[in-house]
């Protein structure tokens, strides 16, 4: 907590096309500059110390929410408000608003954008569970064009991702399909703190009201890739129902590590797990009753 | 309109805008950080990381080798100017940099200046310092065990880390009431670690002046005179050749009470620079080294009839004071004014015991607006009449009507000796109660929790205890608390009032000119409040302890009224009348019977300052001076109703209804007195639910920045519903009390007694602060954490 | 190592040389004198710093001068158009929403740009809207009083100015 509150030295570029951008990433310790309110301050506690900045706020290319060919494609440099002013997006995954509306504030999220939150790749970021929990695909694009990876894998670990040198994260993209319901539920210990933990789920059921496909993001509790696998293999097949909710609640607690720190001791955590996979289980259910 | 058709004269008490606002609004405040002076250098501190460790060696070179640096100043360097250490206001040395050790993580160990404030945080890292880490005291309840680690070894002789013990009131009544009653009940609870952090951080720019030898610094002080005098006195300064300047300063809440070491190196390093040197520290600064408030570990209990009659309070604390015993109160209290832990009841017998010890952490104690321990206080008695409602089963609004001191039995001299001036106590909680509609949220509670659902209604009824204070009981630093005042009428009849006080928000640039226009009939527009600049005005020890109006308030009407009776003079002159023959009307004196013949106070002040014959041994103008001692403390106080609703599913709360209705006298400004009440109440749900400074287990502070020290946001405040009762105090020249810190006193137990009312149905009687969900759902389990450590 | 920003604030167009750490709110404070903004906290928490950046409210102690370059800036200097005060400014004035002035600056901007876009905003869009700054002197409730004086005034006398 002792640090200088002012960044040290760097250089500082303004990228005039993706392809420049990426030209100038190929260089070490060279780190994309868009919202900056995860790297800077970062950069003011000194826990990151690029040498070179490259700003991408005018690449507004990479700048769209757009339904396409049976997908959501969220480019990487849309803000967070962008997204929760999104009607698209909130009819598709309102999910996508439930986290949104309950990440930072109302100026931070002005500011901010979806692709720096998930690069930055903090273990608390609520828009990492929730791109795992909807089975989103992250586009990165390079000097020799793009790759796609499952957001499941996109996560190495805390603050480190897949993204390579010269590299990028142009868009996220969540494949579309009817009766899908989602939701995310959030505990915090105050308006714009970090989750002690959250839950994200994603539900698509059958002609017969099963469950045909699962997705539980959890946030902040050390779930692996951000993910209850097991909760979610837990519920295929069966009732959309609070026996089964409760269930997969369970299993989610069980299956994540939280950390014991100042928001809460182990015990709570994984409480919390339990009760918001649930909530978020049940919401989302709801909505998909809504949309048939 | 009087009777006789004159219309009094404009201003005085009531609502009005505020004069101040105007520079605010336009961002044309001047707060110490907009100071800017040419040749200004840039200081910054480096501090340690570690919270118990000895300094084996300090090596600046490289820092002083960096490009924009201009000097480097250690502990060692102060050691040679005798000003390594200095005095904290309560009777003990706080070191200004480090030389033998370090106790406390951030502690100050040497000071950069630099020509920009980039560069002079860049040279820190350059300096390399070799500590040799020792074993921690964080645990205050483990900080007198036999072979603690000893803190302040530096004081001779010392070999623990206790510094004090203090008790009052009467131990063997006390004793025999708990003996012989029905029931008794005790509960262990932490009032936490919290931190004023006002949005403004602490800093100075000093400015001496080699040729003349005039130090000029604008400081973030609540308390100018004061500083300046112990500049003086530490520094061996000429005090006539010291000038602090308090200007608009970002709230106070107690954090700029003290003189903190960063303001010495900033002095020291003017004098040898020769420029003026600016020092602005960060948040993490403020919070992990400026004064911290409570951190009091007390044990209460309650003797009482099985009806409900509360008959003794007795208490034990054990108070956590850091490495170094600062906290600013009255010399002759080392626990504050704890004394008034007997609450707003009518009790048999009280008695307290305050053990004060040392551990490493920051020092401080008295701040956020507590006025000198009573948040501590208050908060004690208030959970433990809940407690004992809790335990008797009886609705705990009723226990308090059972219980208040009624009207008739003021001045109330209570058991541990304060006199209380006046109050209509049980007037004031019925006034909470209507405005809460209480019977229908009893009624509302019972409907939900027949369904399961969790909802909480807590009380709060405080005795405040403000205005510090009278000469023959209180002092700081042997420095009497009477203030000055000074009121000057211009020929043109308008006016300049200098006071000892000065703002850091509470509008007294408004308040003040009120308090003149309603003894003078002088419209506030038309007087000017000079405070702040040491220069300037009258000596006084400053604005805490919410003794602005108590105390300088005083003093500003007692200098009215002697330029009213200077005028009284005048006008006599001007009318041919005997002075006798006057009668005064606000804005005017006039002859008795017949009103026509009188002079408005412009106009006295014209003939003043002319050639008028005035009687013999009159003086001419219209200036008068005074100091105020005041007689007593005033007494203001509140009931405070909190409605809650909790998720037993999570833990987190909701305050759904705040209604406060407060007692602080007579009020200048209402919308003023409203707006501190508004601050004080926000302050509540922060410490309740979300504020702490904890320290893990070896001696890390866990609460250095604000994603980790939570305020609270607009969202997590309701709309505050506020209601009044006024009850006079009998002793001050206008009736008020002051009411700065009453709803910081006041609203904590509300919130935590609503919570606790909340989990009735879990048999939870209690659980310290805050009240986090995590700390919420725990309490359910009937495992509540200990929040003042490290969640383990 | 400098570079230059350029940036026009509050109708003037200004252009230095700085450092490429330099952080927003020190290049207004500390080069550009306008220090009717400040600096409270080290983790973006507090919004004493929010100024307007291409008409958005941003913590400007979050952002390097160098993303300014070539933008346009509002600051509170910039709230008074010919010598009227902002309706924001006016309500602040009329309902006590400010005691020590340091949050206000910021408040003062974001509730601009709240009543640029929803001109009658309820009690709870603007608690939301601010939820993202910190006072610790009013407990909010007359921020938010001072906010809806400035909607209910503003429709009275004709919609506020649009930016500088």
């Amino acid at each position: 907590m002792l640090s200088m509150q002012v960044p040290s030295q760097v250089e500082y570029e303004r990228a005039t096309s993706v392809e420049h951008a990426l030209s100038l990433l190929t260089r070490p310790e060279t780190r994309i500059l868009a919202g900056g309110h995860s790297l800077i301050p970062m950069m003011k506690l000194r826990l990151a110390q690029p040498e070179v900045l490259v700003d991408i706020n005018g690449l507004t290319e990479l700048a769209y929410i757009r339904l396409d060919d049976g997908q959501l494609r969220i480019g990487a440099l849309a803000r967070h408000a962008d997204l929760l002013d999104s009607a698209v997006a909130g009819q598709l995954y309102p999910i996508l608003h439930d986290a949104e509306r309950v990440v930072a504030d109302p100026i931070v999220r002005l500011w901010g954008t979806v692709g720096g939150s998930l690069c930055q790749a903090d273990p608390s970021e609520d828009l990492s569970a929730v791109f795992a929990a909807t089975r989103a695909i992250a586009v990165i694009r390079g000097l020799g064009g793009n790759r796609m990876i499952p957001v499941r894998e996109f996560h190495l670990g805390p603050y480190e991702t897949v993204i390579g040198p010269g590299e990028l994260l142009a868009e996220v993209r969540i494949p579309v399909q009817p009766g899908t319901g989602s939701a995310y539920e959030k505990v915090s210990r105050r308006v714009g703190d970090w989750s002690i933990a959250a839950a994200g789920a994603v539900l698509r059921l059958d002609q017969n009201q099963k469950i045909a496909s699962a997705g539980i993001g959890l946030t902040a509790v050390g779930a692996e890739h951000f993910v209850a696998a097991q909760a979610e293999d837990f519920l295929l097949g069966r009732a959309a129902d609070e026996e089964s909710f409760a269930a997969a609640g369970a299993i989610a607690a069980e299956g994540c590590h939280p950390v014991v720190d100042q928001r809460g001791p182990e015990d709570y955590k994984r409480h919390l797990v339990a009760e918001l996979t649930t909530r978020a289980l049940r919401r989302a259910a709801l909505r998909v009753t809504l949309e048939a | 309109m009087t009777a006789d058709g004159h219309s009094p004269a404009p201003g005085g008490f009531g609502r009005m805008p505020r004069k101040e606002d105007q520079r605010f609004i336009r961002g044309k405040g001047m707060f110490v950080d907009d100071v800017r002076l040419p040749g200004m250098l840039y200081g910054a501190v480096l501090r340690s990381p570690h919270p118990h460790a000895r300094v084996l060696s300090i090596d600046t070179i490289a820092a002083e080798g960096h490009p924009k640096v201009k000097a480097v100043i250690t502990g060692e360097t102060l050691a040679g100017l005798n000003l390594a250490w200095m005095p904290t206001l309560f009777a003990d040395t706080q070191a200004v940099l480090a030389t033998d050790k370090v106790r406390f993580q951030g502690q100050e160990v040497a000071f950069v200046v630099a020509e920009d404030s980039y560069s002079a945080r860049d040279a820190l890292e350059l300096i390399d310092v070799e500590y040799e880490p020792l074993p921690v005291v964080v645990d205050a309840l483990r900080a007198l065990d036999p072979g603690a680690p000893v803190i302040r070894d530096d004081r001779p002789g010392r070999t623990d880390n206790h510094i004090f013990d203090w008790e009052t009131g009467d131990a063997a009544a006390t004793e025999a009431v708990f003996r012989d009653a029905e029931v008794t009940v005790a509960q262990d609870m932490l009032y936490p670690r919290v931190h004023p952090a006002p949005l403004e951080t602490c800093g100075i720019v000093a400015d001496f002046d080699q040729v003349t030898g005039k130090l000029t610094v604008w400081e973030t002080t609540q308390a100018p005179h004061a500083h300046r005098t112990l500049y003086a006195m530490v520094a061996g300064l000429p005090e006539h050749k010291i000038r602090v300047i308090s200007p608009d300063i970002g709230g106070g809440f107690g954090n700029k009470v003290p003189i903190y070491p960063g303001y010495v190196c900033a002095i020291v390093a003017s004098m040898t620079t020769g420029k003026p040197v600016k020092w602005m520290e960060d948040r993490s600064e403020n919070l992990m080294s400026t004064s911290f408030a409570r951190d009091f570990h007390m044990h209460g209990e309650l003797a009482a009839t099985r009806d409900g009659k509360i008959r003794a309070v007795r208490v034990k604390v054990l108070a956590d004071h850091g490495a170094f015993n600062g906290a600013a109160q009255p010399s002759k209290y080392p626990a504050g004014f704890f004394g008034v832990f007997t609450g707003s009841y009518d009790l048999e017998a009280a008695y307290c015991q305050v053990t004060g010890v040392y551990t490493n952490k920051a020092p401080g104690g008295v701040a956020y607006s507590c006025s000198f321990r009573i948040t501590e206080a208050v908060y004690l008695v208030e959970r433990m009449v809940d407690v004992l409602a809790f335990e008797l089963g009886i609705d705990p609004a009723e226990l308090r009507l059972r219980n208040l001191l009624r009207p008739e039995q003021f001045p109330y001299t209570c058991q541990t000796g304060w006199v209380y001036d006046s109050g209509d106590y049980p007037r004031t909680l019925r006034l909470a109660m209507d405005i809460a509609g209480y019977e229908k949220l009893r009624k509302e509670q019972e409907a939900l929790r027949a369904e399961g659902r969790l909802m909480g209604i807590g009380l709060s009824f405080f005795t405040e205890a403000v205005g510090a204070g009278p000469r023959k009981h209180m002092d700081i630093l042997g420095f009497g608390m009477a203030d000055g005042a000074e009121l000057r009428i211009h020929p043109t009849g308008t006016a300049v009032l200098r006071i000892s006080v000065q703002t850091q928000g509470q509008g007294h640039e408004t308040t003040f000119a009120q308090i003149v226009a309603e003894e003078l009939g002088i419209s506030p527009d038309n007087v000017e409040v000079v405070h702040g600049d040491t220069d300037q005005t009258p000596f006084g020890l400053g604005t805490y302890g919410s003794r602005s109006t108590p105390v300088s308030g005083a003093a500003t009407a007692v200098v009215a009224r002697k330029v009213r009776e200077r005028a009284r003079i005048v006008a006599s002159a001007m009318l041919e009348v005997d002075p006798a023959d006057l009668e005064w009307e606000r804005g005017r004196w006039f002859v008795r019977g017949d009103p026509d013949q009188g002079k408005t106070i412009a106009e006295i002040a014209l003939a003043a300052h002319s050639s008028l014959e005035l009687p013999e041994g009159t003086e001419g103008q219209l200036d008068a001076a005074c100091v105020y001692n005041p007689p007593n403390l005033t007494y203001p106080c509140g009931a405070y109703i909190c409605v809650v609703d909790v998720d037993p599913g999570t833990g987190k709360v909701s305050v759904r209804r705040f209604i406060a209705v407060d007692d602080c006298g007579v009020r200048i400004n209402p919308m003023i007195v409203e707006g501190q009440v508004h601050g004080g109440l926000a302050d509540g749900i922060g410490m309740a639910l979300m504020e702490v400074i904890a320290f893990d287990a070896d001696g890390n502070c866990l609460g250095g920045s604000f994603m980790d020290y939570l305020l609270p946001t607009s969202l997590e405040c309701p709309s505050w519903e506020l209601g009044e009762t006024v009850t006079p105090s009998p002793h001050h020249p206008f009736g008020a009390k002051g009411v700065g810190e009453s709803a910081t006193v006041g609203s904590p137990p509300a919130v935590v007694n609503a919570v606790i009312d909340a989990l009735r149905p879990y048999g939870v009687r209690h659980a310290d602060m805050p009240l986090t969900p995590a700390q919420v759902w725990r309490a359910i389990q009937g495992r509540p954490l200990r929040t003042d450590l490290a969640i383990g | 190592m400098t570079i230059r920003v350029a940036v026009t604030v509050n109708g003037t167009d200004y252009a230095r040389d700085v450092e490429p750490r330099l952080l927003l709110i020190h290049f207004l404070r500390d080069e550009l004198g306008l220090t009717g903004s400040h600096w409270g906290c080290d983790t973006s928490n507090c919004g004493s710093c929010v100024v307007w950046l291409d008409a958005k409210p941003v913590k400007s102690c979050t952002l390097l001068a160098a993303m300014a370059h070539g933008h346009v800036l509002r600051t509170v200097e910039g709230l008074e158009q010919g010598g009227q005060l902002d309706p924001v400014q006016q309500g602040f004035i009329e309902c006590h929403g400010l005691q020590c002035g340091f949050c206000t600056p910021g408040m003062l901007m974001t509730a601009r740009w709240l009543l640029d876009h929803y001109p009658d905003p309820d009690e709870a869009q603007i608690r939301e809207a601010i939820s993202g700054q910190v006072c610790r002197c009013t407990g909010y409730e007359n921020i938010v009083r001072s906010i809806r004086w400035a909607a209910e005034h503003s429709r009275a006398d004709g919609a506020a100015e649009g930016e500088a």
